[in-house]
């Protein structure tokens, strides 16, 4: 579904060079959820803008979906759904059914497709309530079922996002975190969020992939990550030591292990 | 495409309906303001007889044409010169991640109605001004592709202005200065201004093919500024290439576009 091959992306700022992401390559099957991590500034957005078509990638190569995303962005753009955390891809003015109405013309879903996807979402994400509230009124959470509603409307087979649950309290969270586990277990969405809740990650993904500089410093398994620190049982922890172990050697990420140590059912 | 872009003004058009009261005062006020554009011309006339060389009703045809080409490029893609802001609040690139080209989604983005008011003003005196005038029936049709060259020519220069700003995000103010000092410039004769100025709009930034260039075809006058005659017939030809111009600015506006960190 997503291959990523040494990709590179630089920002030049006033002579200054940003290397955001460089030499990244992974791979992400078909139905996977995979949990994205890495501290401030590592280069996930960046990750995600060039797997959305958002941003052209400096070096290296990726296809979703089979296409080049920045090179095929219509095409790309009824593959993936996309939700931003940091900010709506709804519009502040409207009420939240006229967004998702601007959202079936500008992906030409069906009439009728619509109407019954849309009822599909509004009883699993409960926003019935709040329909014909303008966004800007909405609460974050609301805002972020609303979200998550808009970028599943035209059914992608891939669903991206990036902070999905950044600010909300544990409530919608939960509500969202359940959401997104059912879509991929039975509609066999595959998934790729970014996060700095470790417990998106224990709860959600049996993947997780750690970037760090704009590298990738480990990819596999979340009982694969906790056993990188011997003796240390919270994410947390073994997370707080990654991180801080390589603000002190940027240059050398930390031993990537074998793609999926034995693993350790928690 | 066209579809779409119609779906989504009527879209808008509904949400703006909504709001009925500032949607009338918004309209009004355009044209006030276009109105304040008109009288300008009316004192000048009270003083002289002519101005550049041309009469009253040669001069309202100019402006007629220049003001419909304007507002009616306004009304469907002015919304296009927001694209700085779009990118500082991060909404255009939401619109990359749309099946829809962004240039569509900018153009229709929260589209109100109220410009063509001045639409209409610009018909309303381009109307009377050829009631006043003599226009021989087989120069009629010049009027349609002047206009159309027009729209063209204004939606190019604002889309050039726009891709600039991919590069200068801080320079929102450029395209604005831009096409309404086009539009400014375009409402007198181009016989008021200096040589080089009409040589630049001629040759550089063809302005004077939205309505200067075709309008003396029309009025059947010499180029007071000696200009070969068959630049005349050039509208449509300035306007394709101001048009392929600025697709090829914005495409490449659009491949160097970097987001925003955040
Ligand atoms: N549009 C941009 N222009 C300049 N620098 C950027 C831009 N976007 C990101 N960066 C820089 O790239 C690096 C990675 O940023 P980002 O991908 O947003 O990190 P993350 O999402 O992991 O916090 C940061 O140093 C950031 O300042
Ligand atoms: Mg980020």
């Amino acid at each position: 579904m997503i291959e990523v091959d040494r990709l590179g992306r630089t920002f030049k700022v006033r002579g200054t060079v940003t290397h955001a992401v460089q030499d990244l390559s992974f791979g992400i099957e078909a139905g996977e959820f995979v949990g994205c991590l890495g501290p401030n500034g590592a280069g996930k957005s960046t990750t995600i803008k060039m797997l959305t078509g958002i941003l052209a990638p400096t070096s290296g190569r990726l296809r979703v979906a089979g296409l080049d995303p920045s090179r095929r962005r219509t095409a790309l753009a009824r593959e993936i759904g996309v939700v931003f955390g940091q900010r709506t891809t709804l519009w502040w003015d409207l009420p939240l059914k006229d967004s998702f109405e601007l959202v079936r013309l500008l992906y030409k879903v069906d009439r009728g497709v619509f109407r019954r996807r849309l009822d599909e979402l509004c009883a699993l994400l409960d926003i019935g309530d709040f329909l014909t509230t303008p966004v800007r009124q909405l609460s974050l959470g609301q805002r972020m079922q609303g979200d998550i509603t808009a970028a599943l409307l035209h059914d992608p087979p891939i669903l991206i996002l990036d902070e999905p649950t950044i600010g909300l309290d544990v409530v919608s969270k939960a509500g969202v975190r359940d959401f997104l586990r059912r879509l991929n277990a039975e509609n066999g969405t595959t998934i790729l969020l970014t996060t700095h809740d470790l417990g998106d990650i224990e709860r959600l993904c049996r993947r997780v992939m750690l970037i760090d500089h704009g590298r990738l410093a480990f990819d596999g398994t979340v009982a694969g990550l906790r056993a990188i620190v011997p003796g240390e049982d919270s994410i947390e922890e073994v997370v707080t030591h990654l991180y801080l172990s390589s603000r002190r050697s940027p240059r050398t990420p930390p031993p990537r292990p074998a793609q999926d140590p034995p693993s350790v059912t928690a | 495409m066209v579809r779409t872009y119609v779906l989504l003004v009527w879209t808008w058009t509904r949400a703006a309906a909504q709001y009925p009261l500032s949607f009338t005062l918004m309209t009004l006020g355009g044209m006030v303001l276009g109105g304040l554009d008109v009288a300008v011309i009316w004192v000048i006339f009270t003083n002289t007889t002519t101005l550049g060389g041309f009469g009253l009703s040669e001069v309202m045809f100019l402006y007629g044409a220049a003001c419909l080409s304007f507002a009616t490029a306004d009304l469907l893609f002015g919304n296009v010169d927001r694209i700085s802001q779009h990118i500082r609040a991060g909404t255009f690139d939401t619109m990359l991640i749309r099946p829809v080209s962004p240039f569509v989604q900018m153009a229709t983005d929260r589209f109100v109605p109220y410009r063509a008011g001045r639409v209409v003003q610009g018909a309303v005196i381009l109307a009377i001004a050829l009631s006043h005038l003599d226009v021989p029936g087989d120069r009629v049709w010049m009027i349609p592709v002047m206009v159309l060259s027009g729209i063209v020519i204004f939606t190019a220069v604002w889309v050039l202005g726009s891709a600039v700003q991919f590069l200068l995000t801080d320079a929102p103010d450029l395209t604005n200065s831009l096409t309404s000092g086009g539009a400014t410039l375009t409402q007198y004769p181009l016989s008021v201004y200096s040589a080089d100025l009409v040589r630049g709009v001629t040759f550089v930034l063809p302005l004077a093919f939205v309505n200067w260039q075709p309008g003396l075809y029309v009025l059947g006058r010499e180029d007071p500024s000696g200009l070969p005659y068959w630049l005349r017939f050039l509208s449509p030809a300035a306007a394709a290439a101001m048009a392929l111009v600025a697709a090829l600015a914005w495409r490449t506006g659009i491949r160097h576009y970097r987001s925003t960190g955040s």
